[in-house]
């Protein structure tokens, strides 16, 4: 058992809101090419600020949209379209479950 | 180590042809996809379903597997015969996802060596190390207030062997003030270390809140359920609400009934901007087990004309 007590503490950030990702940044944490991004942008499912590919910024949400899309094209056997769908559907889930519990009902 | 049956794995017959081996396993795995499923055990089944296919999709694999014998069930103590594989020669990678440490000790043993052999050599020189991934449970008060956690990850990787260990690693986190559920903390540099002067990767930790006794969480907004009394809701009163910040006093509206919400602006999650805390109004009946108590009923069914269910008309 290792213990690493002393890290250091400005390392440590909420991804979703303090960190902004380059095209290259996310080929590199999800491994993959950057057509495969690239195409997940075409689809809807990353939606980048700036023109170009090379000037786009992602917000620090798309890695994990990204992960699970690519995840589920793999295992699933589908295209990326229809992991954008389950994607979609997915979200809508989420968040009515959310409202459900919410309000007192599941 | 454990026999696993593939095949009832699958819930395929052990002559299914390889298109039924194909349905059976999109099907399964729509069913079982971590990303997908709710199912308690997802993830478990979802290893099993994908090692299960990697063995039976591939002819090699299978007609090797196929060799131990139709004999064999499910969960029995299994270990492979010396010469086995002899005569088999795979043509090796191809996995169709996770790292090695996904298979069991069973794989393993079958086709462990052969099978990692073709996906060696992956890594360049100068490779960034890889992320890693992991869930925490949090209380509601840490994403409140901001925390110090201690956290112990179950970490994957290989001996000099080439076995499958896990090690136990400790790490204290800054759990940040304000985050939500399903967001990530990030831990830079805390993955893999890179190979050949290349960068580490990081860690992100995934967060879930543990079920509090009396907050229902939606995002950055939490929901309560206030008990009042019925003189309280029908005559207006100040009652003490507990929130995350500590007691403030909340005015209940004259005529009040069961159900009514009432907001407690900026009191939820810390924020730009901040949640609210949404109170709910749920009437309690006081028990009428005194006969002084069920003399107070009596007085208001006779003192009151009221029928609540008016509106349906009876």
């Amino acid at each position: 058992m290792t213990n690493e007590n002393n890290l250091p503490q400005d390392a440590i950030c909420i991804l979703e809101e303090q960190i902004q990702l380059t095209l290259t940044d996310l080929c590199c944490a999800c491994a993959v090419h950057t057509e495969q991004i690239i195409e997940l942008v075409d689809v809807g499912v990353l939606e980048p600020l700036g023109g170009e590919p090379a000037q786009w910024r992602f917000g620090g949400a798309s890695l994990h949209r990204a992960r699970m899309a690519l995840r589920l094209q793999r295992d699933l056997e589908i295209n990326l379209a229809g992991a954008a769908l389950a994607l979609e559907l997915l979200d809508e889930i989420e968040s009515l479950r959310m409202r459900l519990r919410a309000t007192g009902g599941g | 180590m454990q026999f696993k049956d593939y095949y009832q794995i699958m819930g395929v017959a052990r002559d299914a042809t390889q298109d039924e081996i194909k349905r059976a396993y999109r099907k399964l795995a729509r069913k079982y996809h971590p990303d997908v499923s709710k199912e308690p055990d997802a993830e478990t089944r979802f290893k099993e379903l994908g090692e299960a296919y990697e063995v039976l999709k591939d002819a090699e694999k299978r007609t090797a597997y196929d060799q131990l014998g139709a004999n064999w069930k499910g969960g029995q103590e299994f270990r492979p015969p010396p010469d086995w594989n002899a005569g088999f020669e795979f043509s090796g990678g191809g996995a169709t996802g996770g790292g090695a440490a996904d298979y069991s000790a069973f794989f393993e043993s079958l086709f462990g060596q052969d099978f990692r052999a073709g996906g060696a050599g992956r890594a360049s020189p100068h490779a960034r190390g890889e992320d890693h991934h992991a869930k925490i449970l949090i209380d509601l008060e840490d994403a409140y207030h901001g925390a110090t956690r201690t956290i112990t990850l179950r970490v994957p990787g290989m001996d000099a062997q080439g076995h499958v260990t896990t090690r136990e690693r400790v790490l204290n986190v800054t759990i940040p003030k304000g985050i939500r559920e399903g967001q990530h903390i990030r831990l830079g540099g805390q993955g893999s270390a890179g190979a050949g002067g290349g960068k580490a990767g990081d860690l992100y930790l995934q967060v879930e809140f543990r079920a509090h006794p009396f907050y229902r969480v939606d995002g950055r907004d939490l929901y309560l359920d206030l008990p009042v009394a019925p003189w309280e809701a029908a005559l207006g009163a100040t009652v003490k609400v507990p929130t995350l910040g500590g007691i403030v006093e909340l005015k209940i509206p004259e005529g009040s009934g069961s159900g009514r919400k009432l907001r407690l602006k900026g009191r939820g999650i810390p924020g730009d901007p901040p949640g609210d805390c949404t109170v709910i109004l749920a009437i309690a009946l006081p028990p009428a087990d005194t006969e002084a108590a069920k003399d107070f009923y009596r007085k208001m069914a006779q003192g009151m004309n009221f029928n609540p269910r008016a509106k349906l008309g009876v």
